[in-house]
């Protein structure tokens, strides 16, 4: 494929004992949108350190646009990094920071001045070359970070969780921004995140990492719908697990039978087991819906009572214990019309119900 | 042709290697530093053991290992009596200047609010100037005829000077507890500007009074500063010479002034060195047990 | 504050006793006088000691904060094993007593027939001032995030460019305070000094030297008293350049 221009192969970091990554293989599309997602201390953090060549690995080898440059130093790499902190250097004022990468560019001080001004322009923050770099505000310290390695055009852009030392409104503007210089300047981003919402709102594609191992690489909808490991299930949004059975499979149709919920089925799914053996059956907490008369059918439906709810504002969480069940269900509804209804008090009677493409067959875990 | 292949493998080998270890890389770059170290301490000290098993004869310094030197400081008593002496002068200027710069470091740690670094170079510039001068303005100031006499004198409070202030070893700790005050204060006020205000608080909140919070609060993660400081001034105070030369008289000689005089008058190096490695052994055998008493003082108060 | 006054005490009898217009050191006052500073001015044997102690002394600045910038650097940017043990043997100057730092180099020079001379004074205090500069460096060093020189790095520097451009202005401060601080101990180291000196005399020495002669008593007071003005002087400077480093600090911070 000659539209790669990431191929991770086999490698592996050690430290010391510590796996940091094992056995990671992975390729990146051109001009895509990348995302590196995990809890803290997964590999993220240390495989884009490799990308960058500040790691070394261990093992294995990491191909950028079709060179082998698993030995060449950060220095001699066609790859650029916004840091975690930014490391905006303090004793440089804006322009000079932005300016740093382009020594040897051979461009004339006019030019550069040229350049630098654009890529103000790009950031938006025309005017603010002079700024020392402790004047900037922490979104600004950001794009001047992110003006500064795009100004050396690298073939990809590596970001280490620029967006984390941000506060919520500000990160979700410059997510936004993000994405649209992205698309704007065409150039790969490999983006390291622990933050599942952010991931799933920036990407064309996300690798889900989990104590150094890749678990899988999905675009954000099939990660979030179709889940193929119970970690990602869970790790992305909230999930509803249940044990069950599957009894028969024809027709694009599971049936199978679960301890909790009786018997349920799945259509146009591929089931990941035999007839016979067990499977994890996942569920989102919006997929449910909330009946206060038993449904005529039995099949994908569960009688349970009204726990606690959680009010959210736009939506609102419910938890329903049903019989032979430790953890209540997690279920979710849209706030359609205004106050809470008096209906879902606590202590009643209801029936969940799901439609029969909501739930999803994933590989139990032990 | 091939042995060039070879030896250029193993040269991409290495290299390759060398970019991978960061042992190596950080060695190599830690190896300018170390090698004069090397060459400038570990190799001297090495020397110096080795003499102190030579013996001298008049001008000669004679190559066969003895243990004379050795001997000669467990028989000849008044060696003995002055490390015993230099240890205790030691470890009362440790003790002084540890309990005297305590007070001011916690002063400064937690009641000066503005300009903690001003009140710190104010307290430390008197150690900006020369040890040398400082070490004689106490001579002239404790002296026969010196300052505190004199003034006295004139003040019409004595009519005769006073001698017992001079050449003794209480002038001798009074002065090295005044040149080794700065080195006191420093890690004691780090260890002290290092604690989070809020653990105190925790434990006033917890319903001990002040006092208690210091002592088992404040004093313990203070302790380190203590250690630190206790152990800055002890050590070298005791190889001190120039001291006990100035101020000390004859009654306040110290285990450096003896080990000072084999390399002029007496002339005898080997006894110098056996005396150095005994009094660096000694003092290591006191930090020890300062650091014992300290640990067994530490579990006590958890 | 009685405390305070033990500390000043002696560093105020120097300046006050130097105009006093008295061969000896002991109250009432008997006046005003400048004659002992302009015997200073006249002593030969003050300037050569002074030039001698400026000339080691600058050297072993340098030298010293040399070998603190590498040790620091190596210390702090990378996890070696068994890095402790190394910089507690760097260390160790700290904790023996110089004099025997001092009979040990002497023996070394005499044994390897080295003429002792303003070299070997020099050799003597680079050990001494090497772990103070050392400590400083370490401390400046910790203090920034090391993601500045990969950042330096990843915009195209190789390790040469990016000390110079990067690393170096931001522990500058660092710097010259390890190079004050290593002059002053130098300046005024005594002990290794009168061990390794050979003929040639430092300032300390020749201080030494005058206190043996009851007539050059206030001359000496009066030295002292201008060592303590230069020093406060310097001292001033150092913290000066130390806060405008601390800004520089303050802007790394996110």
């Amino acid at each position: 494929m000659s539209d790669v221009i990431i191929s991770i192969k086999n490698v592996v970091k050690t430290f010391g004992k510590v796996v940091a990554v094992s056995n990671a293989n992975l390729d990146v599309v051109k001009g895509e949108f990348f995302s590196l997602l995990g809890p803290s201390g997964c590999g993220k953090t240390t495989l884009l350190r490799m990308l960058a060549g500040f790691e070394l690995p261990t093992e294995g080898s990491i191909e950028i646009d079709g060179q082998d440059v698993t030995l060449v130093p950060p220095n001699h790499r066609p790859v650029n990094m916004v840091f975690q902190n930014y490391a905006i250097f303090p004793h440089l004022n804006v322009a000079s920071n932005i300016a740093f990468g382009m020594r040897k560019s051979g461009l004339s001080k006019q030019e550069l001045a040229q350049r630098i001004d654009q890529m103000l322009e790009l950031i938006k923050l025309p005017g603010y070359g002079e700024r020392g770099a402790s004047e900037l505000s922490g979104g600004q310290r950001q794009r001047v970070a992110l003006a500064r390695a795009l100004i050396k055009q690298p073939k990809v852009l590596l970001l280490d969780e620029p967006l984390g030392a941000l506060d919520k409104k500000l990160r979700e503007q410059m997510q936004i921004e993000l994405r649209l210089l992205q698309q704007h300047v065409g150039i790969t981003f490999v983006f390291v995140t622990h933050d599942q919402e952010e991931a799933l709102t920036l990407s064309d594609r996300i690798a889900v990492m989990d104590q150094g191992d890749i678990i899988e690489v999905s675009t954000p909808t099939l990660l979030y719908e179709q889940p193929k490991s119970q970690f990602v299930a869970d790790f992305i949004g909230t999930m509803n697990f249940f044990d069950c059975t599957l009894t028969d499979y024809s027709d694009d149709v599971a049936s199978g039978q679960c301890a909790e919920l009786g018997e349920i089925r799945v259509k146009g799914q591929q089931p990941v087991v035999q007839p016979g053996e067990t499977f994890a059956l996942a569920i989102r907490p919006e997929k449910f819906s909330i009946s206060f008369a038993d449904p005529a059918s039995s099949v994908n439906t569960v009688e349970g009572r009204m726990g606690p709810s959680a009010y959210l504002g736009d939506r609102s969480h419910f938890y329903i214990h049903i019989k032979g069940r430790d953890n209540p269900i997690s279920v979710a509804l849209q706030n359609l019309s205004g106050v809470l209804d008096q209906k879902y008090s606590t202590d009643k009677t209801v029936w969940l119900s799901w439609s029969d493409d909501a739930a999803v067959m994933i590989r139990a875990e032990k | 042709m091939n042995s060039t292949a070879a030896e250029h493998s193993l040269v991409a080998r290495f290299r390759l290697k060398f970019r991978r270890s960061e042992t190596l890389r950080g060695y190599a770059l830690l190896s300018p530093t170390l090698t004069v170290v090397l060459l400038g301490l570990l190799f001297p000290l090495a020397i110096l053991l080795t003499l102190s098993f030579w013996k001298q004869e008049y001008v000669d310094l004679i190559q066969t290992f003895t243990l004379t030197n050795y001997a000669d400081f467990f028989e000849k008593k008044i060696y003995y009596l002055i490390l015993y002496r230099s240890i205790r002068i030691s470890l009362f200027v440790m003790l002084a200047t540890v309990l005297l710069a305590y007070p001011l470091a916690y002063f400064i740690a937690f009641h000066v609010k503005k300009n903690k670094i001003m009140w710190i170079i104010l307290i430390t510039i008197p150690f900006w100037t020369s040890y040398l001068l400082r070490v004689f303005a106490w001579k002239v100031i404790l002296g026969y005829n010196g300052v505190i006499n004199s003034g006295l004198m004139s003040l019409g409070i004595i009519a005769e000077p006073l001698q017992f202030i001079l050449y003794n070893p209480i002038a001798v700790v009074i002065t090295l507890a005044h040149a080794w005050a700065a080195v006191a204060i420093l890690p004691i006020y780090v260890s002290l500007e290092k604690i989070d205000r809020s653990l105190i608080e925790a434990s006033r909140d917890l319903g001990e009074s002040a006092v208690m919070t210091f002592i088992r609060v404040t004093l313990p993660l203070s302790l380190p500063g203590v250690i630190a400081a206790s152990l800055l001034v002890f050590i070298p105070t005791v190889g001190d010479y120039v001291t006990p030369a100035l101020v000390g008289g004859t009654r306040g000689i110290m285990i450096g002034n003896i080990i000072q005089s084999m390399f002029g008058k007496a002339l005898n190096w080997p006894l110098g060195a056996a005396l150095s490695i005994i009094s660096m052994l000694t003092v290591t055998a006191v930090v020890c047990m300062l650091l014992g008493a300290t640990h067994l003082f530490r579990k006590k108060v958890a | 504050m009685l405390y305070l006054v033990f500390l000043y005490a002696p560093v105020a009898v120097l300046p006050l006793f130097s105009f006093n217009d008295s061969q000896y050191v002991t109250f009432p006052l008997l006046g005003f006088t400048l004659k002992w500073y302009a015997q200073l001015a006249d002593s030969q044997g003050l300037h050569s000691a002074l030039i001698n102690s400026l000339k080691v002394g600058v050297s072993v600045a340098v030298l010293s904060t040399v070998l603190g910038i590498f040790a620091a650097k190596a210390v702090t940017r990378y996890r070696m094993r068994r890095s402790g043990l190394l910089i507690g043997f760097i260390m160790v100057p700290l904790v023996i007593p110089e004099i025997i730092l001092g009979i040990s180099l002497l023996m070394t020079f005499s044994i390897s027939e080295v003429k002792l001379s303003l070299v070997t004074v020099g050799i003597g205090h680079l050990m001494l001032c090497t772990p103070f500069s050392m400590l400083v460096l370490i401390s400046r060093m910790e203090g920034f995030d090391q993601s500045y020189e990969e950042a330096s790095q990843d915009l195209g520097e190789n390790a040469w460019w990016t000390f110079w451009r990067v690393t170096f202005p931001i522990i500058l401060p660092g710097v010259v305070a390890s190079l004050l601080l290593t002059f002053t101990i130098s300046f005024d180291e005594f002990v290794l000094a009168f061990f390794l000196a050979g003929t040639d005399s430092t300032l300390p020495l020749h201080i030494w030297g005058q206190l043996r002669f009851p007539d050059k008593l206030p001359s000496t007071l009066a030295l002292g008293a201008i060592i303590v003005v230069l020093s406060t002087v310097v001292i001033f400077a150092a913290e000066l350049i130390r806060r405008s480093g601390v800004q520089v600090g303050g802007k790394s911070k996110v």
